[in-house]
């Protein structure tokens, strides 16, 4: 079965002053129609980058993107056209996601502009897509500030789904949002995927929310992916050193069995013109010389993939 | 069931339709300054549209019997040297001066509005170049560049607005980019770039409704600005010639009888400052209106 969506050694490099600012560095993984790819990682690691460039906001730097088995890395103009149909971001901040000087029906409809609907059919679409994410009808006339974060969200989400994609990166959907409404626009985005058999990219750096919304984990430091794996696997077993840690991190509610926390010293290496090898060598408390190497992911259990050299005699 | 739901929808269409330019004429209704404003600015624009119903006397006709009269029942704003009816060319003036200042201004700023959402939005090479035009532009005081305009192209009435509205259209131009700029960084832009909204439209129906703002202000105030620029272009014997009845003309023609007839200046000083003012408040309430934070 082909994969929805496949990346191949994608990497999207920044220009920046001083150097080359790796933000995504040949990072492959194939989703599979109507699943869930989590992307987690701490801050500034690539992951928004990595959606972004897959939905060709940003152009790679090299490697490849494919869409239902069909290269769609150089799409331009037609064909780019096609494609963003197909694929859709929803973004973490909706206060600035969403245009102030805009109705809520203007948002929603507004992908929709250029496709020919006619004034009516626009309107009852943009009901039936409000209807769908649960904003009441009541705000179609209302203005962006005279709703709360949920709601907004709600929006964002609305508006996403508006060309009826295939694909949607979710760039940290909830973690502008409370607690409470987090739970609502997460059960949203779920029911959202089994309605409408959608395939998704969820990034974000909560673990609590990847391990209930994914089906698959991708683990990425500093721009590489370095673990990958079912999301009951993952969480069951973890093999890279960083991915135990940084699960470590999770806070457990049973008080009885607290979780041991896995502290990782150091600081994080630079993504500017970093050295070959392992990047969380520097912190790693079983680095050797070997890590100076460049690290291939390798599959070490079925469907578990890791990138440490050492992950079979550390486990 | 579902025939009523449609009705249901309909109504609301109906009732949106109607508020988009009912609401905005409402809201400025609300806001006293405004209203005042607005009602004064349209007086001028109906004395303008009227002129020749209105206007007593010819304004061009000589009268050697009473030069440099005040005013009288005769002559409501007096004579000038020449004793023309002051008061007749004050209202002939106004065609002149409001669509001197109102074209120069949205000259200004129409050629602002581009130049400055393709530099703040393009960036690159683009914005490099129309900023050193900018830079180059406002390191020559905006009065003088007028001037040298002016002469170079010479005296008539689309000239001068030309040369009138250049002023203007760099500082404008520099100041979109620099609001651009800070909106630039937001989600929306992005957003709608995802789902293929062109360049142009991201520009003017996403960007532009979001920082056009002081640039709206700037464009009321601005003619004012014009009106009085055009003034001191006629001292210097470019723009509107005489013996055109222009507000600043007058205004500086008048100066040379200061002591003798002190009306010449009061009446068209007075009456630019008075349309000036009530355009600029006319102008911050249509702000208001335009932002939707501050409809309810």
């Amino acid at each position: 079965m082909t994969p929805e969506v496949e990346v191949r050694h994608l990497k999207k490099y920044f220009e920046v002053h001083g150097g080359l600012l790796h933000a995504v560095d040949d990072v492959s993984f194939s989703i599979q129609k109507g699943t869930t790819m989590g992307v987690v990682g701490e801050s500034g690691c690539g992951k928004s980058t990595l959606g972004r460039t897959i939905i060709h906001l940003l152009e790679s730097t090299d490697g490849q993107i494919f869409l239902n088995g069909e290269d769609v890395t150089f799409a331009k103009r037609k064909q780019l056209k096609e494609l963003r149909q197909k694929m859709q971001i929803i973004f973490q901040d909706p206060y600035s996601s969403i245009n102030p000087r805009m109705s809520i029906e203007e948002i929603i409809g507004d992908p929709l502009r250029g496709y020919g609907y006619k004034k009516k059919e626009l309107k009852e679409k943009v009901a039936e897509l409000m209807e769908y994410t649960g904003v009441e009808e009541r705000l179609s006339t209302a203005y962006p500030h005279e709703l709360d974060g949920g709601r907004r969200q709600r929006v964002g989400i609305a508006r996403a789904l508006a060309l009826d994609p295939e694909f949607v990166v979710c760039d940290e959907p909830v973690s502008a949002l409370d607690v409470s409404i987090q739970a609502q626009v997460l059960n949203l985005l779920m029911d959202l995927q089994q309605q409408r058999n959608l395939t998704m990219m969820f990034v974000t750096h909560d673990l609590s929310v990847v391990k209930l919304i994914a089906d698959h984990i991708c683990v990425m430091y500093l721009g590489q992916l370095v673990e990958m794996a079912p999301t009951d696997k993952l969480f069951a077993h973890r093999l890279h050193p960083y991915t135990k840690a940084l699960l470590s991190a999770v806070p457990s509610i049973d008080a009885d069995h607290p979780v041991q926390r896995i502290l990782i010293h150091g600081e994080l290496s630079s993504p500017i013109n970093p050295k070959p090898g392992c990047r969380f060598a520097a912190r790693c408390p079983y680095a050797t010389d070997q890590c100076k190497q460049p690290q291939t992911l390798e599959e070490l259990e079925t469907g578990h993939y890791v990138s440490c050299c050492r992950a079979r005699e550390i486990n | 069931m579902l025939k009523s739901d449609k009705q249901q929808t309909e109504v609301q269409v109906k009732r949106k339709k109607q508020s988009q330019i009912v609401m905005i004429f409402k809201r400025i209704l609300r806001d006293r300054g405004a209203t005042f404003g607005m009602i004064i600015v349209l007086i001028f624009v109906f004395i303008a549209i009227f002129t020749p119903l209105l206007a007593p006397y010819d304004p061009y006709e000589l009268d050697a019997t009473a030069m440099l009269e005040g005013p009288s029942l005769k002559h409501w704003m007096g004579t000038d040297e020449l004793g023309r009816d002051v008061l007749s060319r004050m209202i002939y003036g106004s065609r002149y001066s409001l669509s001197l200042g109102v074209l120069g201004s949205s000259l200004g700023l129409v050629v602002g509005i581009i130049l400055g959402s393709m530099a703040g939005y393009l960036g690159g090479i683009v914005e490099t170049i129309i900023m050193r035009i900018c830079d180059i532009m406002m390191s020559i005081p905006g009065t003088l560049m007028t001037i040298i305009v002016s002469a170079v192209l010479g005296t008539g009435f689309m000239v001068t607005v030309v040369a009138l509205s250049i002023g203007g259209t760099f500082g404008r131009c520099r100041m979109l980019r620099g609001q651009i700029l800070r909106e630039k960084g937001r989600e929306y832009l992005e957003a709608a770039r995802a789902y293929n909204c062109g360049t142009v439209r991201i520009m003017f129906s996403h960007l532009l409704p979001n920082v056009i703002s002081p640039l709206l202000v700037g464009f009321t105030m601005g003619i004012g600005g014009t009106i009085t620029a055009a003034a001191g272009l006629s001292y210097i014997g470019l723009g509107i010639q005489p013996p055109t009845p222009e507000w600043g003309a007058m205004l500086t023609a008048g100066r040379d009888y200061l002591r003798k007839a002190p009306t010449l200046i009061l009446f068209p000083g007075v009456v630019i400052c008075i349309f000036c003012w009530c355009v600029n408040l006319f102008g911050d309430g249509l702000r208001d209106t335009m932002d939707p934070k501050l409809k309810n």
